[in-house]
C-alpha cells in the first residue's frame, strides 16, 4: 500500500492512459470534449491550452516588442508590465476570472495563462532590438535601406536569439502554469493531481506530479534545442550570457 | 445580479476583518520564513560554487530544474510524503526561492572587480575575512536583487498551497470562488499584491541603508537594474 507503490500502479494501467470511457466524448453543444480520466486526453489538453494560450500572447506581444525595440522607446514600461505581472500571483487571476463573467472552465484559464505568457515574450523582443549596435543600425540607414528593412532585414535577424529565449520562457512557464486550471474546474493535467487530493488517493497524486513535471521539463529541454537551432553559432555565447536560462 | 454581489465592498471587511487578517498573517510568516530559509542555504552554496567550480555546474543545474518543476507538481510530489499542510508548501517555496538567489549570488560574487580583490589579498587578507569584508559585500546588489525577485515570487506561491490546504491569502480565494463571493476574491487578491509590493520597497529600503555608498551611483547604475528574467 505505499505511495509509490501506487503511483506505479497508476501509471501502468492501460485504462488511467485511455479512459474508461474513450479519450474524446461530446458536448452538450455538440463539440469536442476530452475525458477527464483519460492521462492521454488530459495531456492533449494541456498541450491545446499551453498552445493557445501562448499563441493569444505571441500575437500582441511579438510585434508590440519588436516595434518599441525598433523605436527604442518604452523600455522602462516594458520592465513595469514584467515586474508587475510577478507579483501577480496566479492563483488570484484564475480565481478573478472564473468569478467574473468569463465563468468556469478553460476559456478562463486560457486567458489568464496567455496574460501570464506576455511578459517574457515582450521584454525579451524589445532588449533584443534595441541591444542591437548603434553602428550597425547606421551603416544599414547609410545604405539606403529603409526603416522597414532595417527592422526586418538588419535587427530582426540580430534579435532572434533573445526573441527565441523569451518565447521558450513563456511556453515553459505556460506549461507549467496550465496545471492550475484544475481548481477552477478546467482540464489539463492538474486534474489528476487535484482528484487525488480529493479522494486521498496519493499514489494518483504522486503519478499526476511526475506527468507535469514530466511535461514541463520536456518542454523545456525541447525548446532549448530548437532555441540553439534558430541562434546562429557566433551568436549563442551571447545569446546564453543575456539569456540566463 | 447587479450590486448584490460586487467586486469590492466594505461590508466584507468589516464582517469578516479577523479571518482576512489571519490569512494575512500567515501569508507573511510563510513568505518571510521561506525567503530567509532560502537564503540559508543559498548563501553557502553559491560560496562553495565559487570556491569549486567543479560544483557550480551541478549546483545550478539542480536548482533550475527544481524551478522547471510546476509548483502544483511539486507540491503534489511532497503531499504524499510530507503531508497536507504547512510542511509542503514551505518546502516547495524554499525549492523555488533557491535558483534565483543562488545565481544572483554567483552572479554577484563573480562580478566583484579583480583589483579590489587583489588588493585586499596584497593587505593579508585571509580567505574567510575576504569574503565577508570585501566579496559579500561586493555583491550585496546582485543578492539584494535576487532577494526582491524571490521574495515577490514566493508572495505570488503561496497561493498555489490552496491544493494543500494551507495558500495563505489564496485559501480566502478559493473559499470565495467555491461561494461565488467576489468580494472575498477581490480583496484577497488586491492584499497578496500589495503584500508583495509592500515587501519588496521594505527590501529596497534595508538594502539601501546597508549599502551606502550606491545611493550616490544610484542613478548612473538604473539603466542597468536588475533585468535577468527567469
Amino acid at each position: 500500500m505505499s505511495v509509490l507503490a501506487d503511483a506505479w500502479d497508476y501509471l501502468t494501467d492501460p485504462f488511467s492512459w485511455v479512459g474508461a470511457n474513450g479519450m474524446f466524448g461530446e458536448n452538450f453543444d455538440g463539440s469536442v470534449r476530452f475525458q477527464r480520466d483519460s492521462i492521454l486526453a488530459l495531456t492533449l489538453e494541456h498541450l491545446y491550452m499551453s498552445i493557445a494560450a501562448v499563441g493569444i500572447a505571441t500575437a500582441i506581444a511579438l510585434p508590440l516588442g519588436l516595434w518599441l525595440g525598433h523605436l527604442r522607446r518604452g523600455g522602462t514600461a516594458t520592465t513595469v508590465v514584467s515586474n508587475v505581472s510577478r507579483a501577480m500571483p496566479t492563483v488570484a487571476l484564475l480565481t478573478l476570472f472564473a468569478a467574473s463573467s468569463i465563468g468556469f472552465g478553460n476559456r478562463a484559464v486560457i486567458i489568464a495563462a496567455a496574460i501570464f505568457a506576455f511578459p517574457p515574450i515582450l521584454t525579451n523582443a524589445y532588449t533584443g532590438m534595441a541591444g542591437v549596435d548603434r553602428d550597425v543600425r547606421d551603416a544599414a540607414f547609410g545604405q539606403g535601406m529603409s526603416r522597414r528593412q532595417v527592422a526586418l532585414r538588419v535587427e530582426l535577424p540580430l534579435a532572434v536569439p533573445l526573441v527565441a529565449a523569451g518565447l521558450r520562457t513563456s511556453a515553459t512557464q505556460t506549461v507549467a502554469t496550465v496545471p492550475l486550471a484544475a481548481l477552477v474546474a478546467g482540464g489539463g493535467l492538474g486534474v489528476i493531481i487535484n482528484n487525488g487530493l480529493a479522494t486521498q488517493r496519493y499514489g494518483q497524486v504522486l503519478a499526476g506530479g511526475l506527468l507535469v513535471a514530466a511535461l514541463a521539463l520536456g518542454t523545456d529541454a525541447l525548446l532549448a534545442r530548437l532555441q540553439r537551432r534558430v541562434t546562429p553559432a557566433p551568436l549563442r555565447a551571447a545569446a546564453r550570457a543575456t539569456a540566463g536560462a | 445580479m447587479v450590486d448584490d454581489n460586487p467586486w469590492l465592498s466594505l461590508d466584507y471587511l468589516r464582517r469578516s476583518g479577523d479571518e482576512v487578517l489571519d490569512h494575512l498573517l500567515i501569508h507573511v510568516s510563510l513568505t518571510l520564513q521561506a525567503v530567509a530559509i532560502a537564503l540559508a542555504i543559498a548563501l553557502p552554496l553559491a560560496i562553495l560554487a565559487r570556491r569549486l567550480p567543479r560544483l557550480s555546474g551541478p549546483i545550478l543545474g539542480v536548482t533550475g530544474v527544481l524551478y522547471t518543476i510546476p509548483s502544483l507538481a511539486l507540491f503534489a510530489l511532497l503531499a504524499p510524503y510530507t503531508g497536507i499542510g504547512r510542511t509542503t508548501v514551505l518546502i516547495g517555496l524554499v525549492a523555488y526561492a533557491l535558483l534565483v538567489l543562488v545565481r544572483n549570488t554567483i552572479v554577484g560574487l563573480e562580478g566583484v572587480d579583480r583589483d579590489v580583490v587583489d588588493a585586499a589579498r596584497g593587505l593579508g587578507y585571509s580567505r574567510t575575512r575576504l569574503l565577508f569584508t570585501v566579496e559579500l559585500p561586493n555583491a550585496l546588489p546582485s543578492i539584494v536583487a535576487g532577494l526582491r525577485l524571490a521574495t515577490v515570487t514566493t508572495v505570488a506561491l503561496v497561493t498555489v498551497g490552496v491544493v494543500v490546504g494551507y495558500g495563505g491569502l489564496g485559501q480566502l480565494m478559493f473559499r470565495g470562488l467555491q461561494s461565488n463571493y467576489r468580494a472575498q476574491i477581490a480583496t484577497s487578491s488586491l492584499l497578496c499584491i500589495a503584500l508583495a509590493l509592500v515587501l519588496d520597497v521594505l527590501i529596497l529600503l534595508l538594502a539601501r541603508w546597508a549599502m551606502p555608498w550606491t545611493r550616490t551611483r544610484r542613478r548612473a547604475s538604473r539603466a542597468a537594474s536588475p533585468e535577468s528574467a527567469a
